[in-house]
C-alpha cells in the first residue's frame, strides 16, 4: 500500500517523510532524534515520563506488529510501568488529546487502526 | 469432552456468554477472512465489548505456532492472535472435531483454548446474543 508523503521533516540533515496525519511514512526512519523533532513539531516537550511510554509502545509494536488502541495501551503500560502509570488519566496528562494516537506518532508507529 | 491446554484463562466455562461471538472458519493464508474476523474482534474489544472467539473448520490452523509474515510481506496472524490478551479477549473456543479431522492435538496450539464437541458448540452459539461468522 503506497502512503502519500504530505510533508518532510528535517532531522539531523536527513529528510523524514510524514503522511497526511503526521505519522512516519517509513517506520524505519524512526530514531530518538526523530521523536524529538515530531514532538517539537507538535509543541510538545519530551520528559523521561514520555520516553518510558514511548519505549512501551515500541516494544508493543515489536511483539504484535500493530499500534494499540487506548485500552491495550493502558494495559501494556500497567504491565511495564506499574499501576500508578497504567491508567488513562496519567496517559491523558502526558499526551493530551488522544494518548494512543499521539504517543504512537512519537514512537514512530502507524496510526492505531482500532481507535477513533 | 472438554480439555484446556496450557494456562487456563480465568473462565472458559461454556456458560460465560460474551457480548459478541466471532466464528473464525478460514486458515491464515489464501484469503483475508481470518484477519478481518480478528480485526472486528479487536475493534469490538477496543470499545469495551466482551468478545469470545470460536475456531471452526480450517480456522483452527490459525492456532498453529508461527503463522508469521511470508515472502509477500503481508502481516502474519500470529502476532494478531498473541495480541488478543492485550485486548482482554480471553474466551477462546475450538471445535474438537475440526482439530481431530486435521490431526492437531489441543496442546500443540499457541494459545490456551477450550475444545468443544458439536452439541456444546450449538449451545455456545445459542447462548450468545450476537454472532458474526467469518
Amino acid at each position: 500500500m503506497a502512503i502519500n508523503t504530505a510533508r518532510v521533516l528535517n532531522v539531523e540533515g536527513r529528510s523524514v517523510a510524514l503522511d497526511p496525519e503526521g505519522y512516519l511514512v517509513s517506520l524505519d526512519d524512526w530514531s530518538p532524534a526523530v521523536a524529538e523533532a515530531l514532538a517539537a513539531d507538535d509543541d510538545r516537550q519530551l520528559t523521561a515520563e514520555h520516553w518510558e511510554v514511548i519505549e512501551v509502545l515500541r516494544d508493543f509494536y515489536r511483539r504484535f506488529e500493530a499500534a494499540p488502541a487506548m485500552r491495550p495501551l493502558v494495559k501494556a503500560v500497567r504491565q511495564a510501568l506499574g499501576e500508578e502509570k497504567g491508567n488513562s488519566l496519567y496517559l491523558m496528562r502526558l499526551f493530551p488529546e488522544s494518548p494512543a494516537k499521539v504517543a504512537a506518532r512519537l514512537a514512530g508507529l502507524p496510526k492505531p487502526t482500532n481507535c477513533l | 469432552m472438554n480439555s484446556t491446554s496450557g494456562i487456563s484463562p480465568a473462565t472458559t466455562a461454556i456458560d460465560a456468554p460474551q457480548d459478541l461471538l466471532i466464528v473464525l472458519r478460514h486458515a491464515p493464508h489464501g484469503s483475508s477472512w481470518l484477519r478481518e474476523g480478528l480485526d472486528v474482534a479487536l475493534v469490538a474489544a477496543a470499545f469495551g465489548k466482551r468478545v469470545g472467539l470460536l475456531f471452526q473448520g480450517d480456522g483452527v490452523f490459525a492456532l498453529l505456532q508461527g503463522q508469521s509474515s511470508g515472502p509477500l510481506a503481508q502481516k502474519g496472524t500470529h502476532p494478531q492472535l498473541a495480541m488478543l490478551e492485550m485486548y482482554d479477549i480471553e474466551h477462546l473456543w475450538v471445535s474438537e472435531a475440526a482439530l481431530a479431522a486435521r490431526g492437531l492435538p489441543v496442546d500443540s496450539l499457541m494459545l490456551p483454548v477450550t475444545s468443544l464437541e458439536a452439541s456444546r458448540i450449538a449451545r455456545l452459539m445459542h447462548s450468545h446474543p450476537h454472532t458474526l461468522i467469518f
